[in-house]
């Protein structure tokens, strides 16, 4: 109970701090003040001037924030000034196709990389080896937008690229971990015996290694969430990604801001679960 | 695997070369347009690898964009490993308070999806910024975010030297904490430090690319890796021009070659 007040107590720390900043390094940026919308030849003066004044509010930070806080806490997150719709509604809408996607995509990517990594440590082939790390640094060296645009031109689900992207990332922590618990004497001892390699892997390799498993995967999931951008926006998938690109274009402010706190929200969450878990794994071994 | 590695620095001289020579070896400047010729054309003498849609030679492009690429993308790892090492070396050898209080800022900045901020801050540019500005503004953001995982790395490096016997039997014959940190901790940590910043030029290309691609990147008609590399959303009318992929070629084979080198870092630093 005392470890789980002082992880939410942490949480909430952090994400107040982190939206604070986001929104003082977006209020500082250069182009604050510039709005395409101005510039429209057909806008009288007054309406200019009334659009400057509209938002005149958003120039204070603190009191921005701290406006965004209290309406946030009561449920509203205002309105969008692109889309010309309540960002509540935007998000409720597009969170469900960003969570399904980044879901098929982690499954995806950490099925890959458990298949591999124990394959790869099981087989012990040189070969093997070479072609699995091969394809993973090879993933690593494409941009994950460059490899969105290859699934939209194949017409191919960006799940599986963003599956690939996981992948990428995972394999080789997964494959030195599991390495590893292969060269621990209870398992040489175990292997000598002559148990059998799924006998050894469930009841004596993810016991010890689980912990340190779930924390990479915990890792990938922020990981997933920033390659959803250039999937989403690339692949034309309407989901939090795509709407944060759009935003990102159309300088929304109060769009942009609840945005990245959803994301920070969701990338602490999944920290801190996988960090529980791992605890729990460990504190289970000793 | 030796001769890999020899190979991806090889390579990497031979890019980086080629790129710091553009001026003299570029047949034309990156912002030239030849409206004589009909844009989007093939491979000829004149014009090695085509033309873009705006009838700028392709092979300059790539040349000029590769410097921009290769010449920030350093710079900005060597930002944000100067402010991993003030920061995780710090807090490393230091300890108590100021460890807490770094290490809680390297969790708030790990948590913060930082191709969000990117993409935010980035978005925020004037519309007419000068592509001198965007290329600076990029990059360095990419720099001042990008230190917190290397931070908690050098944190850890400094933690273990801190509590080696060497720097306790320094600290025992009266050596101050100033002297103590320059002359032992911080070349200690040089191999460390060394692997974060390899680490990091990869990850910086590639986010630039990303950004590039998005069209939040390096503004026209300064070209980069990322905004050479909008020209593949119209992959699909390729139709077989594959001299248009070379810039992406270029990318994954000098970000896999910084990989390659990179292991070896990674085990001179282990």
């Amino acid at each position: 109970m005392k470890v789980l007040l002082r992880h939410t107590a942490r949480l909430l720390l952090i994400l107040m701090i982190g939206g604070f900043l986001a929104a003082t390094l977006v209020r500082y940026a250069p182009g604050f003040d510039v709005d395409e919308q101005q510039m429209d030849s057909r806008l009288s003066n007054e309406s200019v001037q009334a659009m400057r004044t509209a938002k005149a509010g958003e120039h204070n930070i603190l009191r921005f924030y701290t406006d965004f806080v209290r309406s946030a806490f009561h449920g509203e997150f205002g309105m969008s000034r692109t889309l010309n719709r309540p960002v509540k509604e935007l998000v409720g809408e597009r969170l469900p196709v960003t969570m399904k996607l980044i879901g098929t995509g982690l499954l995806v990517g950490w099925l890959l990389a458990l298949i591999f990594a124990v394959s790869a440590t099981m087989l012990r082939l040189a070969a093997y080896d070479v072609f699995t790390t091969f394809l993973s640094g090879l993933l690593l060296c494409i941009p994950s937008a460059v490899l969105a645009l290859v699934f939209v031109f194949a017409n191919a689900p960006g799940s599986i690229a963003l599956g690939l992207m996981v992948f990428a990332h995972v394999f080789r922590y997964w494959r030195n971990l599991l390495e590893k618990s292969y060269a621990m004497p209870h398992i040489i001892t175990a292997r000598a015996k002559g148990l059998s390699s799924a006998r050894i892997l469930i009841f004596h390799i993810l016991p010890v290694s689980g912990g340190q498993l779930l924390a990479v995967a915990g890792v990938s999931v922020s990981l997933a969430l920033g390659a959803a951008i250039p999937v989403e926006a690339l692949c034309g998938i309407p989901g939090i990604g795509q709407l944060a690109w759009q935003a990102a274009l159309g300088r929304d402010l109060s769009l942009l801001l609840t945005l990245t706190f959803l994301v920070t929200v969701v990338t602490l969450l999944a920290n801190t679960v996988s960090e529980v878990v791992g605890s729990s794994f460990r504190a289970q071994e000793a | 695997m030796k001769l890999v590695r020899i190979f991806a620095c090889v390579l990497l001289l031979v890019v980086v070369a080629g790129s710091l020579a553009a001026h003299w070896i570029a047949p034309a400047n990156y912002a030239t347009q030849f409206r004589d010729e009909l844009p989007n054309a093939g491979p000829s003498k004149a014009h090695w690898l085509g033309t873009d849609d705006l009838g700028r030679d392709r092979y300059s492009r790539v040349l000029y964009g590769t410097r921009v690429s290769l010449l920030l993308a350093p710079a900005a790892a060597l930002l944000s490993t100067f402010l991993a090492a003030l920061i995780g070396a710090l807090a490393g050898y230091l300890g108590g308070a100021w460890e807490k209080f770094a290490m809680a800022s390297t969790d708030l900045f790990l948590s913060l999806p930082w191709l969000f901020l990117l993409l935010m801050v980035r978005a925020m540019l004037p519309l007419n910024v000068s592509p001198f500005t965007s290329v600076m503004v990029t990059f360095l953001l990419l720099g001042l975010l990008g230190w917190s995982a290397s931070a908690r790395v050098l944190c850890a490096g400094a933690k273990n030297i801190r509590n080696s016997d060497f720097v306790m039997l320094a600290r025992a014959s009266g050596v101050g904490k100033i002297r103590l940190m320059f002359l032992h901790v911080l070349p200690n940590l040089k191999p460390v430090l060394l692997a974060q910043f390899w680490i990091s030029i990869p990850v910086f290309i590639l986010s630039e690319a990303n950004l590039g691609i998005l069209g939040l990147g390096v503004a026209e008609p300064l070209p980069s890796w990322g905004s050479l590399l909008r020209e593949l959303e119209n992959f699909a009318n390729f139709s077989g021009e594959y001299w248009k992929l070379v810039p992406l070629g270029l990318l994954v084979l000098t970000v896999t070659s910084f990989q390659l080198v990179l292991s070896r870092e990674g085990e001179v630093a282990a």
